[in-house]
């Protein structure tokens, strides 16, 4: 059978996207046992695997991957999980094709194993089966306690492995219920919330206390918490600071940050209105403005939400499109249009105060900038309008200032966010470490989580020194 | 869950509730405000932190129905519950002695006043309230706000009660008087707009306390943005506190008027025996 093994991966069922831009349902439906057999049988167990290499929370891959073979998938999950606390999200939002798949041996005559996919089939076969095979024993008791400070990837990693470890863990959220940009962020259609909720549950097994409507620098600073019998603190709280253009026109009504659109649409559900009851207003041409994962979320949650056109603005090319290759596509089949190498200089409104329209000015790529790509030049005299009714900035995020703010001694770049020690994430506060976007600015969920898991070790080891 | 120990019916529209949350009034200063969501399905509204008890461990505040979500916390009663309570949020005033202040409470502005003129007093402050409202009764707490203040000036409106007029009518007399070194002005958005073109020409420097959609209050969405001297501010983490004669009113007063509709729609929702889940409301 080797010998005739598949050069391409096995596809993933997906709703039709005529039919799913019509709903918030999972759009990628998941491999069924069959299909997850069939594409482990692909992985070869090649003497000197370099997925591993790929992974930032450095899961045995090649391990999982022959007991998927078996169908021993509870085997399988039990090992992802010897380092990965979120394996049904991280196997639905990594980007795999720039992580583990890229260093797939496979990869270099066809498509390499679809790792990812196979890790969202054993955590949801784990999930529907509501499971417990699977949770991780403890060490015992250190008589320490942390405090995690936000409940996003790197703070439930974090948690999650302090915890494994013997430590008392608390975590404290602003939001009413944990989960950070997994909750408030990631459209349903991508991420379900309650496969969110699962795996956070899961977190809670191991014995972590989630405290949530607690601001820490409101409520407590981290000094009070050091001082309240908290023996290290964890900070993740991550780039929730949007971006806006400054551009004349910005605070028009109709005009959201992609963080408001989308906590509207996913956190507070005003995909149910009146049902929930906070309300979003989408009219018949969204503009959406960036190109990240982001804003794919966001143009393809206003198709959801009724427009009849989806756009996404972006002043640089395709080629720099920060968002995955699988996400843009998507987009695309349901029907998002993109206007490149064209950004907004200014928004337009009626009396109301509501947006009409925008000047967009065309670009064209000039010589490479500091991020290596290609820096966009405004090309004079392109200016056209453009009538939309509702605009959607996705811009980035910076990182959240309330913590450092309140916090005097934590030393802190001119971008606001957290200076650590990568390999620790110690920060220059003593006991206190940092990770995710909240030290690397708006990144991605698996990097939060892999700092998560590097300040937890080094976290344990600090405990144990004291 | 928080539970409300305690509520006053001052009109068919404003009451009054004190909430259980021992950690929230342990650290609320004058000027903050909290944010509350009543059950799984509620909306995330602001609302005035009105007074606290750190030995009760309770915040009371004071709210006008003037929507679903105002209209359904005014049903609840006392050994009721209210699931999310998150606080205290936004700047403290800035409080200190600065000789003779005057704090102005339009309606149910009235309310967050109260804690300004506590503290302000404390601070040392020759401190002047001016309550006022459209009619007699929309007003409260007076005796409450004379026992804190050097001199408490009422007014309505409709002259059904005090002084027939409006705040900033009060304002001009009081300056009238005498040098007035800082001025706090509470209450709806043409109210405190009205203040800041009152105080402008005085001299007055005048702060506001803007109060406008917010979903998280802590800075991450940006629905609360104002305009304060052409620069884009978020009410819930720069202020809610703000230089009145820097603040784009007009524009708040569009970007309150966004969701009239859907407000409509919810409130008639919540009015329905179906709580909104017929169908017949979107």
């Amino acid at each position: 059978m080797s010998q005739l093994r598949a050069k391409t991966k096995h596809a993933m069922p997906a709703q039709d996207p005529k039919e799913r831009i019509t709903n918030f349902s999972e759009v990628a439906l998941g491999y069924d046992e069959k299909l997850a057999r069939a594409e482990a049988e692909r992985c070869i167990n090649c003497k000197n695997p370099q997925c591993i290499k790929g992974c930032p929370v450095e899961v045995p891959i090649p391990e999982f991957i022959s007991l998927v073979k078996e169908g021993d998938y509870l085997g399988a999950l039990k090992k992802i999980k010897t380092k990965n606390n979120l394996p049904a999200v991280c196997g639905r939002v990594c980007p795999q094709e720039s992580q583990c798949e890229k260093y797939c041996i496979l990869g270099k005559r066809g498509d390499p194993v679809a790792i990812g996919r196979l890790e969202r089939f054993v955590a949801d076969y784990e999930l529907k089966q509501d499971s417990d095979d699977t949770t991780m024993t403890k060490a015992p008791p250190t008589g320490k306690k942390v405090a995690v400070i936000g409940s996003g990837p790197a703070s439930l990693t974090a948690a999650g492995d302090l915890a494994k470890m013997g430590h008392a863990v608390t975590i404290f959220e602003a939001l009413h219920v944990p989960g950070g940009v997994l909750m408030y962020g990631i459209p349903e259609f991508r991420l379900p919330k309650d496969v969110v909720q699962k795996e956070i549950d899961k977190i809670k097994e191991l014995g972590v206390e989630i405290k949530t409507n607690f601001v820490v620098g409101k409520l407590a600073t981290v000094d009070e918490l050091l001082e309240g019998g908290y023996d290290a603190v964890f900070i993740g709280t991550g780039a929730g600071l949007p971006y806006f253009m400054n551009i004349p026109g910005e605070n028009l009504n109709g005009i959201y940050s992609a963080n408001e659109f989308l906590t509207r649409t996913n956190l507070m559900k005003a995909y149910d209105f009146p049902n929930h009851i906070t309300p979003i207003k989408v009219g018949k041409r969204v503009a959406v403005i960036g190109a990240g994962n982001v804003a794919m979320d966001a143009a393809r949650t206003a198709l959801r939400l009724g427009a009849e056109e989806s756009y996404i603005v972006y002043r640089r090319s395709e080629k720099e499109m920060p968002a995955r290759l699988e996400e843009i596509e998507n987009a695309r089949e349901e029907g998002v249009q993109f206007k490149l190498l064209t950004s907004p200089v200014e928004f337009h409104g009626n009396e109301d105060g509501v947006v009409t329209g925008m000047t967009c000015i065309k670009y064209e790529l000039g010589e490479p900038d500091a991020s290596g790509r290609r820096r966009p030049v405004p090309i004079e005299g392109s200016e056209y309008k453009m009538a939309v009714d509702t605009v959607v900035l996705a811009l980035g995020q910076g990182p959240n200032p309330l913590v450092p703010k309140t916090t005097p001694d934590l030393e802190i770049t001119k971008w606001g966010t957290i200076c650590v020690d990568e390999e620790t994430g110690a920060t220059s506060k003593p006991g206190v470490y940092a990770g995710g976007d909240i030290v690397t600015g708006a990144a991605t969920v698996i990097l939060a989580m892999g700092a998560g898991k590097k300040a937890a070790r080094a976290i344990d080891e600090y405990l144990r020194s004291k | 869950m928080h539970k409300i120990i305690k509520k006053e019916i001052f009109s068919d529209t404003i009451k009054l509730l004190e909430v259980e949350a021992p950690l929230i009034a342990a650290k609320a200063k004058a000027g903050q405000f909290f944010i509350l969501r009543i059950d799984e399905r509620g909306e995330r509204i602001p609302l005035t932190i009105a007074d606290q008890d750190r030995e009760a461990g309770t915040i009371t505040t004071i709210f006008q129905e003037v929507g679903r979500t105002t209209k359904e916390l005014g049903k609840l009663e006392p050994g009721d519950y209210i699931a999310d309570l998150v606080g205290p949020l936004g700047q403290p005033s800035e409080i200190k002695k600065y000789g003779r202040v005057a704090c102005v409470g339009g309606g149910i502005g009235i309310a967050p006043i109260h804690p300004i003129v506590r503290a302000l007093k404390e601070a040392g402050n020759e401190v002047i309230t001016i309550i006022g409202a459209r009619t007699k009764e929309l007003l409260f707490w007076e005796e409450k706000l004379a026992a804190l203040s050097d001199r408490l000036l009422v007014c309505t409106d409709d002259g059904s009660y005090g002084h027939k007029g409006f705040v900033t009518d009060m304002v001009g007399e009081v300056a009238a008087e005498g040098k007035v070194d800082r001025l706090w002005a509470i209450g709806p958005l043409p109210m405190m707009r009205a203040m800041a073109a009152t105080t402008k020409p005085l001299g007055i420097k005048t702060i506001v306390s803007m109060n406008p959609i917010m979903v998280d209050g802590t800075g991450m969405c940006g629905a609360c943005r104002v305009s304060v001297g052409n620069e884009t501010k978020f009410a819930c983490v720069d202020g809610p506190e703000f230089d009145a004669h820097l603040v784009d009113f007009d524009l708040a007063m569009r970007r309150m008027e966004y969701y009239k509709e859907e407000e409509k729609i919810a409130d008639e929702a919540g009015s329905c025996k179906c709580g909104g889940g017929c169908g017949c409301h979107s």
